[in-house]
């Protein structure tokens, strides 16, 4: 069976999807910004962004539908990208806001960063990587990500944590599970590495098709 | 996944310092005189943004400080076209009155709308913006100029790009600000700004030790010495500067370099 060749990015309200499709189309790909869950099935790569608080984008991901659609293609094992409030609504919960239940897809808690340094944690910070992986290729352990967030994930499974960051305590910043992939970082916003990402994350899900 | 405190991190060198170049706009069009030569049309503000994100620099602002009604469609225009070539944070500035306003930008492809005179004269916008679009989009900026012989020094709020006093204090403005829900502040010394003399010092280090948002120092840099000195000293979280990238004075990666020799961390 062909690899399907198009790229979807969950398109539910929630995400700033413009930055995300911006910066995918200046690699050349033209991705499919799309709320339509039958094209998200078909997708040969699934982009899932996100912004703003876990609780609203958890009821936005329920009341349209996505959440069923999100899990399917993750059980299949479909080349997925999750960031941000995308990677932490994968959870089994969140104590944001008054707390809520996510979509229970990775074992493990979101919760506020511990008191100490600045919240939310804003800026440029490192990424050590903890595994080999073709998503880091020509990036240097140690590269600089762009960081929006007060809260952050905490897997179950040390055996999931790709990438990890330091801030007052050692934050979980990336996920590799299969191939499901997940940044508290935004690699739309963090320059040549977080492109440099986007275009592993492409290559490995489609291998070299524009 | 440990979650203990590490103790021997200080919170100043967790992140890099940032190093963000502003485009000052009228009409759409950059307008502090530049001396580019190696672009087509100077005055343009995605080639300037593009020019700035391919050097390395950390975020780009934009600020229309005409900010006029009829600008705002064209502010609109460049947000989205910057937003095309620059991938890295974009903070937009200038004639942002409401949340419809900084609704319009986010959609445009802002990361951050910078809210001045309209914050001032309705401080309930920062809280509405926050509560909204969250703090991170929410940036006050202020104008701060030195109340003359004040001793120790004071610093007024000034609106309207610098020309109304507001009857405010800096320091206490900006503790205001991040209750309401700011989530950075963005210092400008009025006293400083274009003369190349440096950063007013004790007005950043006043307001960032103040705060528990990121200070963004900006107005008088004109020497790498006065980068390396608000960030230390002043204790800013990042620079802003218009005329010493502008005129090519300094390169981004020449700033950065220069500070990595000392010790600052920064994004290379």
């Amino acid at each position: 069976m062909p690899v399907p060749r198009n790229i979807a990015v969950i398109d539910y309200g929630a995400g700033n999807v413009r930055s995300v499709a911006n910066a995918l189309a200046s690699l050349g790909y033209h991705p499919d910004l799309t709320a339509d869950p039958a094209r998200i099935l078909k997708a040969g790569a699934i982009l899932f962004p996100g912004v703003g608080a876990g609780p609203s984008a958890m009821r936005e991901l329920d009341s349209s539908g996505m959440s069923g659609c999100i899990r399917q293609v993750i059980a299949e094992n479909r080349p997925f990208l999750a960031i941000c409030i995308g990677m932490q609504v994968l959870f089994d919960s969140t104590q944001e806001g008054r707390g809520c239940d996510c979509l229970g897809i990775i074992p493990g808690e979101v919760r506020r960063i511990p008191p100490g340094p600045k919240i939310p944690h804003m800026g440029w910070n490192r990424v050590k990587q903890h595994i080999r992986h073709p998503v880091f290729d020509g990036i240097p352990d140690g590269a600089s990500f762009y960081f929006v967030h007060s809260y952050c994930g905490r897997p179950a499974d040390p055996t999931v944590v790709a990438g990890t960051t330091e801030y007052g305590v050692t934050l979980c910043s990336m996920i590799i599970k299969g191939n499901l992939f997940a940044t508290q970082f935004h690699p739309e916003k963090s320059g040549k590495s977080g492109l440099r990402m986007f275009a592993n994350f492409l290559e490995y899900a489609l291998g070299n098709q524009r | 996944m440990p979650w203990e405190t590490n103790d021997n991190l200080g919170d100043d060198i967790l992140l890099t310092k940032r190093i963000i170049p502003c485009l000052d706009m009228i009409r759409g069009r950059v307008v502090k005189g530049t001396s580019f030569t190696d672009l087509r049309d100077t005055g343009d503000p995605v080639e300037m943004a593009a020019f700035y994100y391919r050097e390395g620099a950390d975020e780009i602002v934009l600020l229309d400080i005409g900010a006029t009604i009829e600008a705002r469609e064209t502010m609109v225009n460049v947000v989205e076209r910057v937003s095309e070539q620059v991938f890295v944070p974009l903070t937009v500035g200038g004639g942002v009155r409401n949340t419809d306003d900084i609704r319009r930008m986010l959609a445009a492809g802002a990361d951050k709308t910078s809210i001045n005179t309209a914050a001032v004269h309705n401080p309930h916008i920062v809280a509405e913006g926050a509560e909204r679009f969250g703090s991170q989009c929410i940036v006050l900026a202020i104008d701060a100029r030195e109340v003359a012989g004040s001793k120790p020094r004071r610093w007024e709020v000034l609106t309207h790009g610098g020309r109304t006093p507001a009857g405010l204090d800096a320091v206490q403005w900006a503790r205001q600000a991040v209750e309401l829900g700011a989530g950075e502040i963005l210092l400008t010394s009025y006293d400083a700004d274009g003369s190349q003399k440096g950063y007013d010092l004790e007005l950043t280090r006043a307001v960032s030790t103040a705060v528990n948002v990121p200070v963004v120092a900006s107005g008088g840099a004109g020497h790498l010495d006065h980068v390396y000195q608000v960030l230390t000293y002043g204790k800013a979280d990042a620079i802003l500067a218009a005329s010493i990238f502008h005129f090519r004075t300094y390169s981004i990666v020449q700033v950065k370099e220069y500070l990595m020799a000392k010790g600052i961390p920064v994004r290379y």
